[in-house]
């Protein structure tokens, strides 16, 4: 392995902390040209870096041992980076996210000084550590390091009541999870000795699973699952969406929240699974998903601030990620990793128009809005796109995505995942229309009052309302739109994701990599292509979404009848809007039921 | 092995998030969150136990010499420089919150309600 390629996995931190630094040292005198340029640049240069370690590692991976304490006789004191290639993968999509967010944010904040810039690089360090890391330890640090930060950043506007109380719920939650993941960490070194995901598998090995094992991944598992927005941990996400500046809120969705599952997905494989068997993990993660994915469905229909609806359907769509990723077969998890990326390019597009319509427009309110934003052709079109994209249109990415998820679980014996994949898909796609066919279109009568949460009277992000949209506002929602479009068309692109499935669920390989220096070949994954019949259900999918915005523009007919439907029926609902009370407290008892509910849930079965 | 450092670990935890449960006051609460964290301290230095061991510190004793395990409590101290970070910058919302809202009561923050 080159020197030059082992020396990456350590720089693509290193350099976002230190512009990070630097900015934060001087930002005061630098001009805002300066501190643009030197954080997009850092952010280019880490993007560079990743597509380099893409390359790198393809059946092999690239393992990076910290301040030259290689192992001897596999062990060693030393912390090490590991990269396979969803880890990669997702340096990648960081990177790109954040220099779509750079360009996006270069007129949008105007009067800001470099905080946000380094706010948004130290934000980066952290994600990326997080992908690349194969520690346990520093994979902590590294959550830590992006969820304080993320908590800035949700309460950046702090002249403003929603935004502060948004940022203290995210805090609290994810920090009370981050503990948790603390805790089960302390008892998994308790019983290894060992901190390396490799050397904590390896130690593990020929282990029988007792109680304390089963303890210590739970609450390790908790965290990231508070983080990944399993219900019932997930309050925190739409508070959080709500209130934090738009493009914020394209690393949140697009990414961070990913990066919970991914963590689940990696300490299994990588550390547990000698004591975690997959068919103890699996009805454990699919029953989540499951639930997680109609939670989702059910309240993004029920939104009418546009960037909590947005919020609730990545709560959807994580409910359908856990799910592909609870088969823990390599055709099913191949699928996920296309599936997230398209998802991060849609719904990255989504947010930003939304913030476009903020600054336009003075509100994010589906109702104040309505037929307000039919002067905004750019954005409408792209809005209304990325709605149809979000419902899995062929052939997107996330449609290629969402595809070969469910031939995955269909071979894996999880056939009636598609209905559940399809019917989210189409829910959460037909309430983003509804919403941008009624500002942007005028489409339908304005839904009368309600109460829940209004996206009226917010105060824009920008200095002044926008006349006319820069075109550093609409180059990255074109982009990130474009990109989700090829995402799809990219040939042997499914092979590949498999491929990087199969590596990340071969523990035996990484702890060989990482310890022994011996890159294994892992055996080469079947062909794996989309099918006529997943063509057929993208566009069911697709039709079902515009059914379910058509609903929704035309319901006063419909919403008479329901209002016969006896109150047994309609009380799941509003208990569950009822249980989103934005109350700190609740929330601390829910994330305590769901860490008791997982270490049941993983010692039952 | 002896328990008693895991049940506190334990106690501390759970009395923690009694705490972040009832709270009706956010500087409480955010006291709360720290009580629910410093049970990570107790539990990693109690992971690292040995009985009649002295501190890791390596100046000035003999070759030999039994020590407490030092990975736990460089753990510990980056778990202590996470904490003062998360709480600084949760005491400042709450600041910020006072002067937005006029209260620091959970339960009467109401800008999110669903």
């Amino acid at each position: 392995m080159s020197p030059t390629v082992q020396a990456l996995p350590p720089l693509l931190v290193v350099v976002p902390l230190l512009a990070a630094t630097v900015l934060a040292a001087s930002g005061r005198v630098l001009p805002r040209l300066v501190i643009d340029t030197v954080s997009m640049l850092s952010c280019l240069l880490v993007l560079a870096g990743s597509v380099m370690l893409l390359n790198a590692t393809g059946s092999r991976r690239v393992v990076s041992w910290l301040g030259a304490y290689p192992p001897v006789d596999g062990s060693s004191v030393g912390v090490v980076f590991v990269v396979d290639r969803i880890g990669a993968g997702l340096a990648t999509l960081i990177a790109a996210l954040v220099t779509a967010v750079l360009t996006y944010t270069w007129r949008y904040f105007d009067e800001v000084e470099s905080y946000f810039h380094v706010l948004i690089l130290l934000f980066l360090a952290g994600m990326v550590g997080f992908a690349l890391t194969g520690d346990l330890f520093n994979a902590f640090v590294f959550f830590e390091l992006m969820g304080a930060v993320a908590y800035a950043l949700t309460g950046y506007k702090i002249e403003e009541a929603k935004p502060l109380q948004g940022a203290l719920n995210f805090a609290v939650i994810n920090s009370l999870g981050a503990y948790c993941s603390l805790l089960g960490i302390g008892l998994i070194y308790g019983r290894t000795g060992e901190l390396g995901f490799a050397q904590i598998q390896r130690a593990l090995a020929g282990q029988s699973t007792d109680w304390l094992v089963l303890v210590g991944t739970a609450l390790v598992f908790t965290g990231f699952l508070v983080k990944g927005a399993a219900v019932p941990l997930h309050f925190w996400l739409a508070d959080a969406h709500a209130v934090a500046p738009s493009p914020v809120c394209v690393l949140f969705s697009g990414v961070m929240v990913e990066l919970g599952l991914y963590g689940v997905a990696r300490t299994w494989s990588a550390a547990f699974s000698p004591v975690l068997p997959a068919e103890r993990l699996r009805p454990v993660l699919m029953a989540a998903g499951v639930v997680t994915a109609l939670v989702g469905a059910v309240m993004c229909l029920a939104q009418y601030h546009l960037k909590r609806l947005l919020a609730f359907s990545t709560v959807g769509h994580v409910g359908m990620f856990l799910v592909a990723l609870g088969a823990l077969e390599p055709a099913a998890i191949g699928g996920l990793a296309i599936y997230v990326v398209g998802h991060a390019a849609v719904k990255g597009a989504l947010f930003l128009c939304a913030g476009i319509v903020l600054n336009a427009r003075g509100s994010v309110d589906e109702a104040e809005l309505h037929g307000r934003a039919r002067d905004l052709p750019a954005t409408r079109v792209c809005f209304l796109l990325g709605g149809l994209a979000l419902a899995a249109l062929p052939p997107f990415g996330t449609w290629l995505g969402k595809t070969l998820a469910e031939d995955g679980l269909s071979h894996a014996g999880f056939g009636w995942t598609d209905y559940l994949l399809v019917g989210v898909s189409a829910v959460t796609g037909g309430a983003v229309l509804r919403a941008g066919l009624r500002i942007f279109l005028g489409a339908g009568a304005p839904p009368g009052t309600r109460d829940g949460t209004r996206g009226s009277g917010e105060d824009p992000e920008t200095t002044h309302h926008l006349g006319r949209i820069p075109v550093t506002m609409l180059v990255p929602i074109v982009a990130l739109l474009a990109g989700g479009l090829i995402l799809g068309l990219v040939p042997g692109l499914p092979v590949l994701a498999q491929d990087a499935a199969s590596q990340l669920l071969d523990h035996t390989g990484y702890a060989a990599a990482a310890l022994d220096g011996i890159s294994a070949v892992p055996p080469p994954a079947p062909a794996a292509s989309w099918t006529l019949s997943g063509l057929l259900l993208g566009g069911l999918s697709v039709l079902l979404a515009l059914a379910v915005a058509a609903v929704g523009l035309y319901s006063d007919r419909l919403r008479r009848v329901f209002s016969q439907v006896p109150t047994v029926v309609t009380l799941p609902f509003r208990a569950l809007r009822t249980a989103h009370s934005g109350h700190l407290g609740d929330y601390v008892v829910w994330l305590l039921v769901g860490v008791t509910l997982l270490a049941i849930g993983l010692a039952a079965t | 092995m002896i328990t008693l450092p895991y049940l506190v670990a334990g106690w501390l935890f759970l009395v923690g998030c009694y705490g972040l449960v009832t709270s009706r006051n956010l500087v409480h609460t955010v006291a709360c969150l720290t009580v629910a964290q410093s049970a990570t301290y107790v539990l990693l230095l109690a992971v690292g136990f040995r009985a009649g061991a002295t501190a890791p510190v390596f100046a000035d004793v003999p070759v030999g010499t039994r020590v407490v395990d030092p990975v736990v409590q460089a753990l510990s101290l980056t778990d202590i420089v996470v904490s003062a970070t998360v709480t600084a910058v949760l005491l400042a919302l709450t600041v910020q919150i006072y002067k937005r809202h006029g209260t620091v009561n959970p339960d009467e923050l109401r800008a999110l309600q669903d």
